[in-house]
């Protein structure tokens, strides 16, 4: 894996996707996002807003939304 | 303080609740149905004269020195092997007993040394002690006789001596080999006056079969079998219950000291954990307690080319909190952070979190779990509701199934192994998940009922064909679910289960065990009455750990295998203190008691507490850490008690991210591989120099004392509050249960515990509260921490890491019995006289096919890097998988590992590396850079004289 923080942080985006991709696609990324939410520290969770804004790249359909998701969340109303 | 002496009731007590009253020399005794006449009588306060005799030993009845009259029977029988009846009226003194005991002395000393004054047992020697009973003054057979006085000593344990000449074949060690340790090394060779003790077939102690445990040491009532140590030191003045501080069993020991020089640990008969029995690490392998390789004054150095430098304690914590709070000035106070250990006390991870939490002002602290266990935290806390095991350990003794997976207990858990070989010697039956052909397998009087091998990274395909045969064979406790679990997330559970990708057929492709013997295991498991999960790092170190311990927590719970003794989900904790770092808020998203940081209730009850606010947000994790060092956003780390250069994955990403930091803080021991890196070393003390409590993989909290004043000044508690003083902290402690109090009153799984509880009840199993004053051995009886029992789906997804034609086979790696995780202790033991460099298992058909010769350096290489080391030809891996252990630095096993990991915690998987393995002529170009550097980085500068 590459060590470039980006790339690991898309690549364990991608890995948490992957085990909730068996659910129907809202609880998924729900899930997906609370999981980002409870465990990611706040600059990793920048560096992946950052990259979603960026256009996403390697970040897989499911990730991307749930980056997404967590991403409106985050801001203020 | 004393010498604490346990009484020996000679034979084991019963387990039967109908009670036999009967006299014994005139007085009335009422005992459990089944008592040995000798047990009743030591009940009482008699002790019968008894040589074969030991409570921890089934009755053997060879010595003839315990017999008794009994009204009405004729003969004199042995009280050891004689239960109590109903009315028995028995004697243990007459003349007629009396002068048979004397007969039998005389033969035993007319063979024996007499050498009472200078022998290591003076003053110790049950011998002694029944001479002294039986008034034995004169030996009419003389010793001039035929003997045994010239037998040859064999010295060749590192720990122990085995003098024949003073034998008086009893049996007690071989029995201890067999019932207690499970290992069959030892047995009596020849018949009559040639009957001898003999280690395997005539070999000596260390070439044979024996592991080294002690019980045969324990078990001896002469000096046959004596610790070196006690030959040498003599014998102990008074001893102290303490806690091992090695694997996560947790023995219970009495650290037996002359002055502050420890003779001895032996295990301690009322340890819950153990119930006195030891293994070759916790039982001898203390002496690195006081190798010379230990720091013992503070140092620090500028940058981490230059040489270290002594200094004051003063002076290397104002020097460490300057740094700090220099970065947290210049790059923000998310810039440092820091890292707990699972071989220190419960107080000194609180501590060291709490002075990141509170003093730091960010939530960056993580610990060693996060490499081992942290997939258990988060896949039982998710099923069940809790992050730890079911059972306390005894609950084995009732599992009529025993499955174990990916876990090497015999190597890893020898104690528990032991007890658990010996529920399987009485007839429970074994199923071991394992793609090496662990001890367990086979051994003498064990072997398993199936062993499936599965491809590493295979285990959740694996777990999930065994719910697949349960369900589809109508084998599930549907009561059970309905009762206790979701009915509905079961169905939808249910129903994914019973895809056809999940069966045992079709998983046969990716685990390799054959679809038929998966099923008769899976039958094996559900129809038992009682079936127990035990499962290691080998389920959590991959990058599907979390949805293996998942998959298992499904398994258990379709088949209603929770909530009672004999049952259960055990995760077999790695170190000493896992379970106990875990409960103690190390992880960056938990507080004490994983309340989430954004728990707002949790939250204020700390705050109220520490009286400063807290993040709500959760902070880096190690590898994230390393990461952020990298990007240059995280500059500074107080480790206390951990090694991450050596133990965690990837080791050239680790030391790049240490060496990118401005301070990095190491609280140790020893100058282990991480503090090449430091800029700050803060001398640790050893287990026998503090008070403290550890938690082991049973919950149970038990109590560390001190038997000798720390070797560096100051226990590592206080080293940790004065750093928190110097970054500004109030923190005012005078001994550690002020920090245990400060827990229980902060955190609820922890309410009723205390140091004055522990020493009234010996233990507590959390939870300790209202509910359960004295502490919850099993947990679930009556419903699932978290309400109902919730079944997750979790989906096979193969690892990343896979092999091709570049690396062609599969690494797995592990530990071995003598070693301990980096070995940092253990290296400085004897037992490197049993593993003294790591190897690499390889199976004869790779072997061959590379030309690679038993005992010859072979290239280990993969995606992240390559070492060499010398090949172990065995069939224990199968084709396609070699093996090896990490407890070596020049190994460096870990520049190997990849940084895949767990998807959920992060937890790396060391169990998974696509290698190649290829001759080598010796260590490669990085081990001869690495072990130079080591040298240059280890220099301490001589002292500057005064002027």
């Amino acid at each position: 894996m590459s060590h470039d923080t980006k790339h690991r942080l898309v690549y364990m985006a991608n890995q948490i996707s992957k085990a909730f991709a068996h659910d129907q696609e809202d609880k998924a990324v729900e899930e997906i996002s609370n999981h980002l939410k409870k465990f990611w520290e706040k600059r990793m969770l920048a560096q992946i807003f950052e990259h979603l804004d960026a256009g996403g790249e390697g970040l897989d359909p499911l990730a991307k939304k749930a980056v997404a998701a967590l991403q409106r969340s985050a801001q203020p109303a | 303080m004393g010498l604490i002496q346990e009484t020996d009731y000679g034979t084991k007590p019963s387990k039967a609740t109908a009670l036999v009253t009967l006299t014994i020399d005139g007085q009335s005794i009422t005992v459990p149905e089944g008592t040995s006449i000798m047990r009743a009588a030591a009940e009482m306060g008699t002790r019968i004269p008894k040589l074969c005799a030991t409570d921890s030993l089934d009755s053997f009845g060879s010595c003839r020195l315990c017999l008794v009259e009994i009204e009405g029977r004729p003969g004199t029988p042995a009280s050891c092997t004689t239960p109590v009846g109903q009315g028995m009226v028995v004697h243990t003194q007459n003349a007629k007993v009396a002068k048979l005991r004397k007969g039998v002395m005389e033969l035993y000393i007319s063979d024996h040394p007499l050498d009472c004054l200078t022998c290591s047992a003076n003053g110790n020697c049950e011998l002694q002690d029944a001479a002294g009973e039986v008034g034995l003054r004169e030996v009419r057979y003389g010793y001039e006789g035929k003997n045994h006085l010239d037998a040859e000593k064999d010295v060749s344990n590192p720990y122990f001596q085995f003098d024949p000449s003073k034998c008086i074949v009893c049996s007690r060690c071989v029995r201890a080999c067999e019932e207690i340790q499970g290992t069959f090394a030892l047995t009596i060779d020849g018949s009559g006056f040639n009957s001898k003790v003999s280690a395997g077939i005539n070999e000596d102690f260390f070439d044979s079969e024996c592991v080294s445990c002690g019980a045969c040491v324990q078990a001896c009532p002469t000096a046959t079998l004596m610790e070196k140590s006690v030959i040498e030191v003599g014998q102990p003045e008074h001893s102290e219950v303490t806690t091992c501080a090695y694997c996560g069993v947790g023995c219970t020991f009495k650290a037996e000291m002359r002055g502050e020089e420890v003779v001895r640990l032996v295990p301690y008969k009322d340890g819950k954990a153990n119930h006195g029995h030891s293994c070759v690490k916790g039982r001898f392998a203390w002496g690195y307690a006081t190798h010379k390789d230990r720091i013992t004054k503070p140092m620090i150095r500028e940058k981490i080319t230059d040489p270290w430098r002594e200094v004051s304690w003063e002076e290397a914590i104002s020097y460490a909190a300057n740094k700090f709070k220099q970065i947290q000035a210049e790059h923000g106070k998310d810039s440092i952070g820091g890292i707990t250990s699972s071989r220190c006390t419960n107080e000194e991870t609180y501590l060291v979190q709490k002075l990141i939490r509170a003093g730091f002002g960010n939530n960056n602290v993580d610990t060693c779990a996060r490499v081992c266990h942290s997939p258990t935290g988060y896949g039982l806390v998710n099923t069940y509701g809790t992050s730890a095991g079911t059972q306390d350990f005894d609950s084995v003794d009732e599992a009529d199934v025993i499955l174990v997976i990916g876990a090497n207990p015999t190597d890893g858990h020898p104690v528990f192994a032991s007890h658990m070989k010996k529920r399987l010697r009485e007839g429970a039956k074994l199923i071991v998940a394992d793609p090496r052909r662990i001890d367990l397998v086979r051994s003498p009087h064990v072997e398993a009922a199936h062993h499936l091998a599965l491809r590493p990274g295979t285990n959740v395909a694996l777990v999930n064909a065994l719910a697949h045969t349960v369900i589809e064979e109508g084998l599930a406790d549907e009561d059970f679910i309905r009762e206790r679990c979701d009915w509905d997330e079961f169905a939808e559970w249910a129903a994914f289960i019973m895809r056809k990708e999940n069966s045992p057929e079709a998983t046969e492709a990716h685990t390799g065990v054959p679809a038929a013997e998966l099923r008769a295991a899976a039958r094996l498991y559900a129809n038992a009455r009682n079936a127990a999960i035990y499962y290691g790092l080998g389920v959590t170190e991959h990058s599907q750990g979390t949805s293996t311990v998942i998959a298992i927590a499904n398994l258990a719970m379709a088949t209603g295998n929770v909530g009672r003794p004999g049952v259960g989900v055990n995760p077999l904790r790695g170190q000493n203190n896992v379970q106990g770092s875990c409960d103690m808020g190390s992880f960056p998203h938990e507080f004490p008691g994983y309340r989430h940081v954004s728990d707002n209730t949790a939250r204020r009850i700390l705050e109220m507490d520490w009286g400063v606010s807290l993040s709500n947000e959760p902070g880096l994790r190690i590898p994230n850490m390393i990461d952020a060092a990298m990007d240059g956003t995280f500059l500074g780390l107080y480790i206390q008690g951990e090694d991450i250069v050596q133990s965690d994955p990837d080791t050239k990403h680790m030391v790049a991210g240490l060496s990118a930091m401005k301070c990095v803080v190491v609280q140790d021991l020893f100058l282990n591989e991480t503090a090449d890196y430091a800029h700050v070393f803060l001398p640790g003390c050893s287990f026998l120099e503090k008070d403290g409590t550890f938690t082991n993989a049973e919950r149970r909290i038990q109590r560390v004392r001190k038997v000798m004043a720390p070797k560096n000044g100051y226990a590592d508690w206080e080293v940790t509050v004065m750093l928190a003083k110097a970054m500004g902290m109030t923190m005012d402690y005078s001994h550690p249960s002020e920090i245990m109090d400060e827990v229980a009153r902060t955190t609820p799984s922890f309410a009723g515990v205390s140091y004055e509880a522990l020493d009234k009840l010996g233990s507590i199993q959390w939870p300790c509260n209202e509910k359960a004053p004295t502490g919850t051995p099993v947990m679930h009886i009556d419903g699932f921490v978290r309400g109902r029992g919730r079944f997750i789906i979790s989906d096979y997804v193969p690892t990343d890491e896979k092999a091709g034609p570049r690396f062609p086979l599969l690494l797995t790696t592990g530990r071995i019995l003598s070693q301990y995780n980096v070995g940092a202790q253990t290296r400085r033991t004897d037992n490197v006289a049993w593993h003294g460099e790591d190897v690499l298992e390889i199976h004869p058909f790779d072997a061959e096919q590379r030309g690679v010769k038993d005992g010859g350096w072979v290239k280990l290489a993969s995606r992240a890097g390559e070492t060499s080391l010398r090949a172990k030809i065995t069939d224990r891996v199968a084709p396609g998988v070699v093996y090896t252990t990490f407890h070596h630095p020049l190994t460096q096993a870990n520049v190997i590992t990849t940084d895949y990991s767990d998807w959920a915690t992060n937890c790396p998987e060391y169990k998974v590396t696509a290698v190649q393995v290829s001759l080598s002529n010796g260590p490669t170009e990085w081990q001869t850079e690495y072990q130079a550097h080591s040298e240059q980085a280890r220099r301490i500068a001589p002292p500057v004289a005064a002027e």
